[in-house]
């Protein structure tokens, strides 16, 4: 049924949208002056935004001291590592770009972005005049290492395969350049500190408590009463005190229930705290995962002839761990930023830097300077879980299937 | 057939069996963990001479509080310093829940707001205060805002507040001999407005006609505060007013910088939580309820508040209560500005007399019931909310 008119005549008929509603003044008008009320609150937003602008950068460029940062700028990344060893840093540095460049060339997306914001820090501490000339060399290695890593990881053969097994394996290796063991000069881990001890802290807490935190899961929603219950208690308890507590706990009770003369450094023990506390977080994420499986599946695995444990391994853990993995990112940025509470109890790590370094008498009262220093460096790594997180949870298609 | 009855499974491929063998299993392994832990600990408090027992709570305390909410001088027990410990705790998670609560529903539904700039300014808000330690926060807030405050002498005074680095001096309230008469009828007041609401509602709604149930409910309070002022001749409270003395202010109610710190601390980063929650669980209700509540000609105040709101509560609930009890545990952050909470009194009570262990016990109980509480009187809550299930 072909219309009687004629395409031009309908072109003609087409009106354009009235003038009011397009360009910058439409968008402006139809955003924020769509209403008395709405008009308000712009201008109220406009002075706020006003008002913290004007203060933040007066603060930033003229009122603040920078250099309490600048003159303890390795002590907050390395804390007392000594500076003859500083090289096994840049090598596990280097490794993690190397990884990074790797993954990023090969599955693109949020991996790629992220390792933009990676080479765009290298690139900051590259310009800035703070930074020494053997920092700056290394800094530049790592960012050919990245590019490097991007260009060639689409070419190299079973190339998921390796970077897989080369994250896997890095974690042991960093742990095992840092320390030494013999074969290196032994670097003991109550030297190490600053944002390396902040990130291995978390690192540890976050790898080692998901096995644990599956098996409690496990255990709860297992009908075998005495395993059950246990679980139970434990995460109960666990999610019921404060983070500090267990630390206190880690640092007083641990020594206590060794046998004498046996001893764990406190970096250790509050690595063991952290994780025992995290695990029961994970172990709620990873059972809130479980009960989002319908029981048909868990039939269909029966039916299949499959035992519990292959039922469990190759049927349900895999859709249930994917279902939970933003949960899972949320709890470990929030074990990140809950690494901070070891400064209470002694320990070095980047927040336990800026306490030393703010009371060393040449930077008295630089408060400020340091903590928005320190903030800013959790912040980028909070925001960038965070958003890599959100990426995921979409690429996933979560809630929408 | 009774051969193969005779060939019994055995017991180690049994399905009855093997749950209960991997149970006592469980349990001797955990046995055997726990007694060499515990036999540790025993031998290691033998070596240093220490006895486990609660006694010492009844030893005096001998180190100073600033903060209390009841009476207490360093000469009383440690268990009395622990109590105001507890009751430390509970004021500024009390206080920190309500004030979370007010920023978070109000960022919350500014986030979701039509004025592009009030919602980037929300969300810039929440981007900067959830992904930056609490802890960080709270030294900011101490360090870097509190004590850099000037001096009493130079406070900074907007009407009867002082602001200093002593801490923020308000007006308060000081009972007086109306204080009991004024607390009575205000009750009484309450009660009838109660009463008044429900029948002139009920009736509103079975008549058809306006009853105006809020302009009832409001005279009765009303009515009832000017019987009050009848009766006793004077305000419900007297004001004191923060004076400057020689050393500090004098008079009114002192908020300690500790106080202040961790209080805002809490209140600013929880807030980002709850704000985020109330913007899931308004964008929750379906667009459909909105429409029809529009095609209703219902307006758009009265929509939020009967449509979508009492939706959006229900989903809203449930995690706001983990916030509340991560609040809560967060509150033991004080120890690192000083702030006499509970872990403060309980760490200073463990450098001075040990009992490490049981200390910490103490502490995990407190924690734990107060974890109870919090939910029991949220599920409660939750429960008057729920739909109710035909």
């Amino acid at each position: 049924m072909s219309s009687n008119l004629k395409p031009e005549q309908t072109a003609l008929q087409t009106l354009d949208p009235p003038k009011s509603t397009l360009g910058v003044y439409g968008w402006l008008r139809k955003n924020l002056f769509n209403s008395f009320f709405n008009t308000l609150l712009t201008i109220i937003s406009i002075l706020v935004i006003y008002y913290i602008l004007k203060g933040s950068i007066t603060w930033v460029f003229t009122t603040a001291q920078w250099a309490v940062i600048t003159e303890n700028y390795r002590l907050f990344m390395v804390g007392q590592y000594s500076s003859e060893q500083l090289w096994r840093v840049w090598t596990c540095l280097g490794l993690v770009s190397l990884l990074f460049g790797l993954s990023a060339g090969i599955w693109k997306g949020t991996i790629r972005n992220l390792s933009i914001v990676l080479i765009i820090l290298y690139l900051v501490h590259t310009l800035v005049p703070f930074v020494s000339s053997t920092g700056k060399m290394w800094i530049i290695i790592n960012i050919g290492i990245v590019i490097i890593g991007y260009l060639t990881g689409p070419k190299i053969p079973k190339n998921k395969a390796i970077t897989l097994v080369g994250w896997s394996l890095s974690f042991p290796l960093i742990i095992f350049l840092l320390n030494g063991f013999g074969v290196f000069p032994t670097v003991k881990t109550n030297i190490w500190g600053g944002l390396l001890l902040t990130l291995l802290i978390s690192i540890v807490a976050i790898l080692v408590s998901f096995p644990i935190g599956i098996l409690l899961a496990l255990g709860r929603t297992s009908k075998l009463p005495i395993i059950k219950y246990f679980c139970i208690l434990y995460i109960e308890i666990i999610r019921g005190i404060p983070l500090i507590t267990v630390f206190f706990m880690a640092q007083i009770m641990i020594p206590l229930f060794l046998p004498e003369g046996f001893e764990i450094n406190n970096v250790i023990r509050v690595m063991i705290g952290a994780t025992l506390f995290t695990a029961a977080y994970m172990a709620e994420n990873v059972r809130g995962g479980l009960q989002s499986i319908p029981q048909g599946q868990f039939e269909a695995a029966k039916a299949m002839g499959l035992n519990p444990v292959h039922s469990m391994a190759f049927i349900i853990m895999p859709q249930a761990l994917r279902a939970v993995i933003p949960a899972m990112v949320g709890q470990s940025i929030s074990m990140f930023k809950d690494t901070t509470l070891v400064a209470i109890v002694g320990l070095i790590d980047l927040l336990g830097i800026a306490q030393t370094v703010k009371s060393n008498p040449e930077f008295l009262g630089r408060h400020m300077e340091v903590y928005v220093f320190i903030a800013l460096v959790y912040w980028i790594i909070a925001y960038s879980m965070s958003y890599s997180s959100r990426r995921l949870e979409k690429s996933l298609g979560v809630g929408e299937r | 057939m009774p051969k193969q009855n005779n060939v019994s499974t055995p017991f180690w491929r049994d399905n009855r069996v093997i749950p209960i063998i991997l149970q006592i299993l469980f349990v001797i392994f955990v046995l055997i963990i726990g007694v060499f832990f515990i036999n540790n600990a025993l031998n290691g408090l033998a070596r240093q001479g220490m006895e486990v027992g609660f006694g010492f709570l009844n030893g005096t305390a001998s180190f100073n509080i600033t903060e209390t909410l009841i009476d207490y001088q360093p000469t009383d027990t440690y268990k009395r310093a622990l109590l105001v410990g507890i009751l430390n705790t509970i004021k500024v998670s009390v206080i920190g829940i309500i004030l979370a609560t007010f920023i978070g529903v109000f960022v919350g539904i500014s986030r979701l707001s039509t004025n592009w700039l009030v919602q980037k300014l929300a969300g810039l808000y929440i981007e900067i205060f959830r992904n930056t330690p609490l802890l960080v926060q709270i030294f900011i807030w101490y360090f870097a805002v509190f004590l850099q405050l000037p001096q009493v002498k130079e406070s900074i005074t907007i009407g009867s507040f002082h602001l200093s680095n002593r801490g923020a001096s308000i007006p308060w309230f000081e009972a007086n001999s109306g204080t009991f008469v004024w607390t009575i009828l205000l009750i009484l007041g309450i009660v009838a407005a109660i009463v008044l609401w429900r029948t002139k509602l009920k009736s509103q709604v079975q008549s058809g006609k306006r009853k105006y149930p809020f302009v009832y409910a409001l005279g009765s309070i009303i009515a009832a505060l000017v019987i009050a002022y009848i009766i006793t001749q004077q305000g419900p409270a007297n004001v004191t007013v923060p004076i400057l003395g020689n050393f500090n202010f004098e008079g009114g109610h002192t908020l300690t910088p500790e106080f202040l710190a961790i209080l805002i601390g809490l209140t600013v980063y929880t807030a980002t939580y709850i704000a985020e929650i109330v913007r899931a669980g308004i964008l929750s209700v379906s667009k459909g309820q909105v429409e029809a509540a529009k095609a209703l000609g219902v307006k758009g105040s009265t929509t939020m508040r009967l449509v979508i709101f009492p939706q959006a509560i229900r989903i809203i609930i449930p995690p706001v209560t983990s916030q509340y009890l991560n609040l809560t545990k967060n509150s033991s952050l004080a120890i690192a500005v000083g702030y006499a909470d509970l872990v403060f009194v309980g760490n200073t009570t463990l450098n001075q007399a040990g009992h490490a262990v049981e200390m910490i016990l103490i502490m995990i109980l407190v924690y734990l019931s107060l974890s109870i509480l919090t939910s029991w009187f949220m599920n409660f809550f939750n429960k008057k909310t729920q739909i109710v299930e035909r």
